[in-house]
């Protein structure tokens, strides 16, 4: 196959085009990568590429526990928010995509206000909820809130997934013998699967870099995960910004993020679904 | 291997629609009967009541003599083949196939030998290995048999099966289903808005239309004798005839001419209540080129001018306008919009003849036309019956 001038040129625009945006995002993202592993003589140097590469930063980080209890809290808290309100939600997202039941409405329409709050408004009296409850600073002071924000989300993307599924397999496994739950766990749960990675990922993430609750409900680092924690990174001496270790720790807390983006785009882009009916 | 038996079977739907109306049914042990009627009159709603898939808000239903209204699907015992065929996308046809069987803890050694074998049967071995996207339609189709056949259930219910298939595969498969059925003996519903599929296949048809069963019997008795303007039209390609007749005196006053009545309709609209403006249906094939017909033979002779003339080969088709209203009743208008013939409106009725081949019939010609007014039907217009039926429902209803 050989390509025509005009094909070529239209290659040639599109990769232009494709660099531009690529730059434009990862720009950013290089500049602290570029930082993280920058000394402090030369921190300030604007330079592209560190002109004396060192580990120093990363070292720094993981000396004290401060960062890595911090880590500790994030994984954990993320996990359990992710397992608990994927859990939640595909029940509810299946019998919303399923069932004609009353008050059907009234869920979608809170979950939605729900989604909708500003944060901030809530995080006085959470605040006040939590001190009171013997919540705050504590693991489930967090979790209860990152569940309760994206739930709304998982109820919103695995609803679509799960109307994405011909109503007709359900009723297929039922007469072939399959009682509900198991209809549920070998017909349907297999094919919701790229629906919940993807939801799952999104609430991760959304657990992950939340900021917000992070550094209102927690006081010391009993719970306080990572972004709340490099709120509180001190440079060596009172005089030097900690803007090296900030680096070090944001490349840290990136990298999973993108791992897990890569390890699972191949499941959440394919369609399972294909071929289920009549094409 | 089990009887069927629905008594009063009502289904109303939660939003207050009744898609099933009073059904009594007894389906006998190994009969092929055929659901038939236009879409949305219930058929899917009255197979998904035997299935279990949907609950029965009145009546009864009983498979092999127990009452199963309360059971689950699982508990009936009855295989299904979906319009989608409803595959599992993520299992390879042969896990589709014996999926039932491992959820009944069927040994793994018997599944393979039962899913072999049913795959042999359907002509699937080579592909047992592929998941259904990798298919082409009728493989689907055959896979969606397999996994009903490989069960050995108590009854086969299908649902539209072969309406996804291109019209040569449906032929192919509706011989094979037929087949199929003959040799297993399982009692199988089958549901099609298709009425020849339900005349070709069926031991027994049931026509339905709303939700109410219109008429039960051999595809020939359908034929021969339609209880209503419904059945007569519904049954039968290309469909009956339908004219707006006056009886007067001794004759039939139609679009076609007058007709004289021989003994047969004359007792039918003798009857004290039969109303003066009928309406009268021929089928295709009860008209012939009066030429070929002896004279001595009884019957009407009619001249029209012949519109278009289709020659099949076997037969001759020969279509002609008439001047005058189309008939009209509301059996009839439901008729037309199902089949998507919107009323034609101003033109007057439109016929078809159904010729031997020997006709000279020429388009834009006047032709002379035998009609054997001994095999016309007469149908009141208000409530659709059949009036030449000697079972007329309104002769029991007095008697
Ligand atoms: N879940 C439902 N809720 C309300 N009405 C329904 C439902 N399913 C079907 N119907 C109605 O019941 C009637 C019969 O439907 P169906 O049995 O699917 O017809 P068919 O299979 O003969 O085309 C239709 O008028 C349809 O609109
Ligand atoms: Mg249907």
């Amino acid at each position: 196959m050989s390509t025509s001038p005009a094909q070529r040129r239209r290659i040639a625009r599109w990769s232009v085009v494709n660099t531009a945006v690529v730059l434009y995002a990862l720009f950013p993202v290089w500049w602290i990568v570029a930082l993280s592993f920058k000394d402090p003589a030369t921190l300030s140097d604007g330079s592209f590429v560190p002109r004396r590469w060192t580990l120093e930063n990363y070292r720094g980080i993981f000396a004290t526990s401060e960062f890595t209890r911090a880590l500790v809290n994030s994984i954990g808290i993320a996990l359990i928010s992710t397992v608990v309100a994927v859990t939640l939600g595909t029940m509810a997202a299946y019998a919303v995509a399923r069932l004609r039941f009353p008050g059907k409405r009234l869920l979608i329409g809170t979950s939605l206000l729900i989604a909708m709050f500003p944060p901030i408004s809530l995080v006085s009296p959470l605040f006040d909820i939590e001190r009171f409850l013997g919540l705050f600073d504590t693991w489930a002071g967090l979790i209860i809130p990152y569940m309760t924000f994206s739930l709304p989300l998982a109820i919103y993307t695995l609803s679509a997934f799960f109307r994405e599924i011909p109503w007709d397999l359900e009723k297929a496994a039922k007469v072939d013998g399959a009682t509900p739950a198991q209809a549920f766990r070998l017909v349907i749960a297999p094919l919701a699967a790229p629906g919940v990675f993807t939801t799952a990922i999104l609430v991760f993430i959304f657990c992950w870099n939340d900021f917000l609750f992070a550094i209102s409900l927690t006081s010391t680092t009993a719970a306080r995960t990572v972004p709340a924690a490099i709120a509180f990174f001190t440079g060596s001496s009172q005089f030097q910004q900690p803007t090296g270790s900030i680096a070090a720790a944001a490349v840290v807390i990136t990298v999973p993020i993108v791992v897990f983006v890569l390890l699972f785009q191949r499941r959440i882009v394919a369609g399972l679904t294909s071929g289920a009916v009549k094409g | 291997m089990a009887e069927i038996t629905l008594e009063g079977v009502t289904k109303r739907y939660p939003d207050g629609a009744v898609a099933v109306r009073d059904v009594s049914l007894a389906i006998a042990d190994g009969e092929f009967l055929i659901l038939v009627g236009p879409s949305g009159c219930g058929k899917s709603t009255t197979l998904n009541m035997i299935a279990g898939l949907e609950d029965i808000t009145e009546g009864t239903l009983r498979i092999g003599g127990q009452v199963v209204n309360d059971k689950a699907p699982k508990d009936r015992d009855i295989a299904m083949v979906f319009q989608s065929y409803a595959l599992y996308p993520h299992m390879t046809v042969r896990q589709n196939m014996g999926f039932a069987l491992r959820l009944a803890h069927v040994d793994k050694a018997v599944i393979k030998e039962k899913v072999e074998e049913a795959a042999r049967v359907l002509d699937l071995t080579g592909h047992l290995d592929r998941k259904p996207a990798n298919l082409s339609g009728g493989q689907r189709q055959r896979v969606a048999m397999g996994r009903a056949i490989v069960r050995e259930p108590k009854a086969f219910l299908m649902d539209e099966p072969l309406s996804n298939l291109d019209a040569k595969l449906r032929v192919q498969m509706r011989t094979q289903i037929a087949r199929l059925q003959r040799r297993l003996g399982t009692t199988t519903v089958y549901v099609t808005h298709d009425q020849t599929e339900a005349m070709t296949l069926g031991d027994r048809v049931v026509v339905m239309r709303g939700g109410i069963v219109q008429q039960t019997g051999s595809p020939q008795e359908l034929y021969d004798r339609p209880r209503n303007l419904f059945v007569a039209g519904f049954i039968g390609s290309p469909a009956m005839n339908f004219l707006p007749a006056a009886v007067e005196e001794d004759r039939l006053r139609t679009p076609l001419g007058d007709l004289p009545l021989d003994d047969r309709l004359r007792a039918a609209l003798a009857r004290r209540d039969a109303p003066r403006e009928v309406i009268a249906g021929f089928r295709p094939e009860h008209f012939e080129d009066a030429a070929l017909v002896d004279p001595e033979r009884g019957g009407a002779t009619v001249t029209v001018t012949v519109d278009v003339r289709e020659s099949l080969g076997s037969d001759v088709f020969v279509h002609f306008a008439l001047e005058g209203g189309a008939a009209a009743a509301e059996q009839l208008a439901e008729l037309a919009a199902d089949s998507g013939l919107a009323d034609t409106g101003a033109g007057g009725p439109e016929i078809v003849a159904r010729l031997s081949a020997r006709t000279r019939a020429r388009e834009g010609e006047r032709l002379r036309l035998w009609l054997d007014t001994a095999q016309a039907h007469v149908f009141d217009p208000a409530t659709g019956d059949n009036l030449t039926l000697p079972g007329h429902p309104r002769d029991t209803a007095a008697g």
